[in-house]
C-alpha cells in the first residue's frame, strides 16, 4: 500500500470526496464488447481503495479500448497511438502521489507501444497498466494484432496469421514487471481484485485482461475464454516463483491460467530517483533566483 | 578588432578539447571575449579534431577566418589547417614526432619546434602529457601569463590532486619556459582587457536557461548536438531538483516530457534532427492537448544520419511543419549562448501562456561551440509563477473553454473539482471527443471548427508576444544580410570586415523565425537595396518562408551546406560580388 498511502485517504475523509465513477461520456463500445467488464473492474477496485477521483489520472492510447478514460469521472489523458506509457511515466513523476493507470489494447500496448512497455517495467515505475487484449485491431475493423493466433485470418491475413503471437505475461516477467496478472472479462469480481491489488502494489501493475471482442474476433469469443481459464489461486501456484510464474505463462490452449503469475518488491524507479526524495516534483520549488553561484563554473 | 585566433590539432583521444578549453578559460579570465570552435568526427579515437579559440577585448560573433597559432600534435593538422596560418604566425609542433620542412611554411609565418615527447617522459612514460607542454608553449605565444594557465589547468582537474596533476602542471611549465627561450609571442597576443568573462556552449546556455526558467523535468536520448544539454542538467540533477530521464527513444522523450507538463511541472526534451523526426506525431499531441512543452532541436547536416559531427541550418522546414493537422507552434532561434539562455527562458514563457508546443533552434555549431557572456548578461532571477491558473470555485470547469485569446484556464491532476481529460482527438470545451459517435452530427461539426479557431487563435497572441525582427548596423545599408540561429554570427564578422572596407552591411536578424513578424520582415526589405539571405542549407528554406509570409524574394542567397559553418569572408565576397553585379 506504501505507494499509494499518500493518495489514499482514510474511509471516513474519502467518503467526503467525490470517488471515481462513471462520466457523463457513455461508452462507446459494440453491445457485449469485452472492455465493459474492465471499466466495471477498475472502477470497483479504484473505490474499493478509496482514492478520491482528483487523485486518479488514468492514461490511454488509441483504440476501442483507449476511449476508456473519457468514460470515468478522474483526470484523464487520452494520448496518441502507443504511447500511454511514456505519458504517464511523466504524470508519474510530475506528481507521485497521483495514481497513474494506463489503460489501452494489444495493438497499442504490444505493437505500436511495445518498446514503451518494456522499458517502463524494467524501471518498476508505481503505476498500473490495464491492456484490454482482444487479439484484434477493433477500431480499424479488424486486422491482426500482436497478439492474434497463429493462423486466425483478418482483413490483414486473409491467408492466415503467419507470426508466432507476443505472450504478454511471460513478455512482462521478463522485463521486470514486479506485479504480472492476467483477468477475464467474464469474472469483473476477480479481475476488479488483480486490479485493486495492482494498484495497491507498490511497483508496477501488469494485468493484462482477456476482453473479446464480439465484432471482429470470432474465435477468442467469451465462449471460448469461459471454456478454458482456471484461477491461478485455486490452482496451487506460488505467486513469489518467477521460474513457475513462466511455466504457468506458457499455458495457452485447453487451459488458459488468469489470476496473478507473479509478485514481487524491488524498489521504484520513484524510490531511486533521489529528486524526488524531496516530495512531488509539482510542489517543490522551480527556477534559480539566489543561485548566482552556479555561474562560477563557467567563470 | 584586436584578436588572436589559436587552433590545436590532432587525433581523437590526443586531449585536443582539452587543451583548446584551458585556452579559452585563460583567455577569458583575461577578461577576453572568446569563440571555441570544436570540430570533430563521428569516432571515439583517431580521425582530426581540432579546437580553434578566437579571442578579443571585443565581441567575438564567430571562429573568424584566421589562425596565429596553430599547435599541430600530427601532420594531418598541418596538411589541413596551414595554409589558414595568418601572416607572422607560428606553427609548435614536435620534430621527434614529424618534420615540418621550412619549405612548406607560407612567407610570413614561422615554426617552433618543441621537445613535447622529451618533455613528457620527463614525468611519466604516457605521452598524453606531451600536451600539457605543447600547450605550455602554445600559452606563451598567445601570450597568456604563466601563472594563469597554471591555475587554469589545475582547475581543469576539479577537486583532484596528486602526481597527475602535477605532472601535467610541470610539463605545462616547461613547454612555457621552452618557448619564452626560443621564441617571442605572436605579434596578436593581447594584454588582459577588465572582468573576467563566462565561457559556456550553447547547449549549457540552453540548459541553463531551462533550470532558471522553472524546467524540473528532461527526458531525451542521447543524439548528437543535443546530448550536452541532458550532461549539464543530470549533473546538476541532484542540486537544482530537475528530473532528468533518459528515455528509451525519442517517442518515449517527448510523451513523458508532455505528461510531465500536464502532472505540473514545466517539461522539456531536446534532441537533433532525427529524433526530432520521431517527435513530430507528439508534438502535435501537445498542440491539441494545449500541453506546454518545449523542444530543443539542435540541427546537424542531413539527410537521415547525415554528418552526424556536423552543423547545418536544413530542418527549418520540419519544425515548420511537424505534426499533421495545423495547431500553434512558436519556432525561436538564438545565434549565441547569450541568446540561448535568454531564448530557452522566453521559450517556457511562451509554451506556458498560450499552452503549445514552443521549439528552440539550435544547431551544432551553437550548440558546441563556446563564447562568452558578462555575468551581468545571464539574469538568474526569472519569475516562476504557479503552473494552475484555476482554483475550484464550486462552478463547472471547462478545461477547452472558449476564450477570445484562445488560452483556457489550466487545472492540473491531484486539484479537487476540477477532473478534466486531455484529449489527442477532437473535444469539447471539456475535453470530452467528438471524434466518434458524434463527428458528421451539424451540432458537433460547428463545434469542431470552433475548437480549431480558438487553438489557432493562440497563433495570434504568439505572433504579438515574441521578439519581432531586429535590425543590426546602419539603417541606411549597402547590403542588408539576413539570416537566423548560428549563422547571425560570421555575418556580424563580415559586416565588420565590410564596413572597415568602407562597405555598409546591416543584418535583419529573426530572434523568432515562426510566427515570422511577416510585415516587419517586408518593410525591412523594403527598404533593403542588396538585401542576401545567409542560410545554412540547400534550398533557403527561411527564403521560402519569407516568401510565402510576404511575397518578396530574396534573389541574392548564399547558402551551405557542406556540413561546416560559414566563415566571415565568404559572405564577405559574396556581399562584394552582389554589389559588384548591382542586382538588386
Amino acid at each position: 500500500m506504501a505507494g499509494t498511502s499518500a493518495a489514499t485517504v482514510t474511509p471516513t475523509e474519502g467518503a467526503l470526496l467525490p470517488m471515481v465513477g462513471k462520466s457523463d461520456t457513455k461508452p462507446t463500445w459494440c453491445p457485449g464488447c469485452g472492455d465493459f467488464g474492465v471499466i466495471a473492474a477498475i472502477e470497483m477496485a479504484v473505490k474499493k481503495l478509496k482514492i478520491p477521483s482528483h487523485n486518479v489520472t488514468i492514461v490511454s492510447g488509441i483504440g476501442c479500448s483507449s476511449n476508456l478514460p473519457h468514460f470515468l469521472s478522474s483526470y484523464g489523458f487520452h494520448a496518441i497511438h502507443g504511447r500511454s506509457l511514456p505519458v504517464a511515466e511523466g504524470i508519474r513523476w510530475a506528481n507521485h502521489e497521483l495514481t497513474v493507470i494506463a489503460t489501452g489494447g494489444d495493438g497499442d500496448g504490444f505493437g505500436i507501444g511495445c518498446g514503451h512497455f518494456v522499458h517502463t517495467m524494467r524501471r518498476n515505475v508505481d503505476m498500473t497498466y490495464v491492456t484490454m487484449d482482444n487479439q484484434i485491431y477493433g477500431l480499424t475493423t479488424g486486422q491482426a494484432s500482436p497478439t492474434s493466433m497463429m493462423g486466425q485470418k483478418t482483413k490483414s491475413t486473409p491467408s492466415g496469421v503467419i507470426e508466432n503471437p507476443i505472450d504478454p505475461i511471460a513478455l512482462a516477467l521478463a522485463s521486470g514487471a514486479t506485479y504480472v496478472a492476467r483477468g477475464f472479462s467474464g469474472d469483473v469480481k476477480h479481475m476488479a481484485e488483480l486490479i485493486q491489488n495492482g494498484i495497491a502494489h507498490k511497483g508496477f501493475a501488469f494485468v493484462d485482461a482477456l476482453s473479446p471482442c464480439v465484432t471482429y474476433n470470432k474465435i477468442n469469443t467469451f465462449d471460448y475464454f469461459r471454456q478454458r481459464v482456471y484461477k491461478l489461486e485455486t490452482s496451487g501456484h506460488d505467486p513469489t516463483n518467477l521460474a513457475k510464474a513462466f511455466e504457468r505463462s506458457l499455458e495457452w490452449g485447453d487451459k488458459i491460467p488468469i489470476g496473478l503469475f507473479y509478485r514481487t518488491d524491488r524498489p521504484t524507479y520513484e524510490d531511486l530517483e533521489e529528486v524526488l526524495s524531496a516530495g512531488p516534483l509539482a510542489r517543490q520549488p522551480a527556477g534559480l533566483k539566489g543561485r548566482d553561484a552556479l555561474l562560477d563554473e563557467f567563470a | 578588432m584586436k584578436e588572436i585566433s589559436v587552433l590545436a590539432g590532432g587525433q581523437a583521444g590526443d586531449g585536443i578539447a582539452s587543451v583548446g578549453e584551458t585556452l579559452s578559460k585563460a583567455f577569458t579570465r583575461m577578461g577576453l571575449h572568446l569563440f571555441g570552435l570544436n570540430s570533430y568526427q563521428s569516432v571515439i579515437r583517431g580521425g582530426h579534431v581540432s579546437f580553434l579559440a578566437r579571442a578579443s577585448p571585443d565581441r567575438v560573433p564567430s571562429q573568424g577566418d584566421a589562425c596565429d597559432v596553430l599547435y599541430a600534435l600530427d601532420q594531418q593538422t598541418i596538411d589541413i589547417h596551414l595554409p589558414g596560418l595568418s601572416q607572422g604566425g607560428t606553427v609548435v609542433h614536435d620534430p621527434e614526432k614529424f618534420a615540418l620542412p621550412a619549405e612548406r611554411l607560407p612567407v610570413g609565418t614561422s615554426a617552433l619546434g618543441v621537445p613535447t615527447l622529451e618533455i613528457a617522459r620527463k614525468y611519466t612514460n604516457q605521452s598524453i602529457l606531451q600536451n600539457a607542454a605543447g600547450l605550455g608553449a602554445t600559452a606563451f605565444l598567445a601570450g597568456i601569463p604563466l601563472d594563469l594557465l597554471q591555475r587554469t589547468l589545475a582547475d581543469s582537474f576539479g577537486k583532484k590532486k596528486g602526481e597527475v596533476v602535477d605532472w601535467n602542471l610541470g610539463a605545462s611549465a616547461d613547454g612555457y619556459k621552452f618557448a619564452q627561450e626560443h621564441a617571442k609571442p605572436n605579434q596578436h597576443a593581447l594584454a588582459p582587457a577588465g572582468e573576467p568573462k563566462l565561457l559556456l556552449t550553447g547547449n549549457q546556455a540552453i540548459a541553463l536557461g531551462a533550470a532558471a526558467a522553472g524546467c524540473k523535468f528532461l527526458a531525451q536520448y542521447p543524439m548528437t548536438p543535443a546530448s550536452s544539454i541532458m550532461h549539464w542538467l543530470a549533473a546538476h540533477s541532484r542540486d537544482l531538483g530537475v528530473v532528468v530521464k533518459q528515455a528509451e527513444d525519442e517517442l518515449a522523450a517527448i510523451n513523458m516530457a508532455i505528461g510531465a507538463s500536464f502532472g505540473g511541472v514545466r517539461a522539456m526534451t531536446a534532441t537533433s534532427g532525427g529524433g526530432f523526426s520521431l517527435m513530430v506525431e507528439a508534438l502535435g499531441m501537445a498542440g491539441m492537448t494545449e500541453t506546454p512543452v518545449v523542444v530543443v532541436e539542435s540541427q546537424r547536416s542531413g539527410p537521415s544520419t547525415g554528418l552526424p559531427t556536423k552543423t547545418e541550418q536544413g530542418d527549418l522546414n520540419l519544425m515548420l511543419g511537424a505534426g499533421q493537422g495545423e495547431f500553434p507552434r512558436a519556432i525561436l532561434a538564438p545565434s549565441n549562448p547569450a541568446e540561448a539562455y535568454r531564448f530557452t527562458v522566453r521559450a517556457f514563457q511562451l509554451a506556458e501562456e498560450w499552452q503549445t508546443p514552443v521549439l528552440v533552434a539550435s544547431d551544432l555549431h551553437l550548440s558546441e561551440s563556446y563564447g562568452t557572456v558578462d555575468r551581468a548578461e545571464i539574469d538568474l532571477d526569472v519569475p516562476v509563477p504557479p503552473i494552475a491558473t484555476v482554483e475550484p470555485n464550486g462552478h463547472e470547469y471547462k478545461r477547452y473553454r472558449y476564450t477570445a485569446s484562445g488560452v483556457s484556464p489550466r487545472a492540473i491532476p491531484g486539484q479537487p473539482g476540477l477532473n478534466f481529460i486531455a484529449g489527442s482527438d477532437e473535444h469539447d470545451e471539456t475535453g470530452h471527443l467528438i471524434s466518434d459517435v458524434k463527428s458528421g452530427v451539424p451540432v458537433w461539426v460547428a463545434e469542431r471548427a470552433k475548437m480549431m479557431e480558438k487553438r489557432m487563435r493562440k497563433l495570434e497572441g504568439l505572433a504579438r508576444t515574441t521578439d519581432p525582427p531586429v535590425l543590426e548596423g546602419p539603417e541606411a545599408a549597402d547590403v542588408t544580410f539576413i539570416a537566423w540561429g548560428s549563422t547571425a554570427g560570421a555575418v556580424r564578422d563580415a559586416m565588420r570586415i565590410l564596413s572597415a572596407r568602407g562597405v555598409h552591411a546591416n543584418l535583419l536578424f529573426l530572434p523568432t523565425v515562426y510566427p515570422l513578424h511577416g510585415a516587419a520582415v517586408a518593410a525591412r526589405l523594403a527598404k533593403a537595396k542588396h538585401p542576401i539571405l545567409v542560410e545554412g542549407n540547400y534550398s533557403g528554406q527561411l527564403g521560402r518562408l519569407i516568401r510565402a509570409e510576404t511575397g518578396l524574394e530574396i534573389r541574392d542567397k548564399l547558402l551551405k551546406y557542406d556540413g561546416e559553418p560559414f566563415y566571415p569572408m565568404e559572405i564577405v565576397r559574396k556581399a562584394t560580388e552582389v554589389i559588384e553585379h548591382g542586382r538588386n
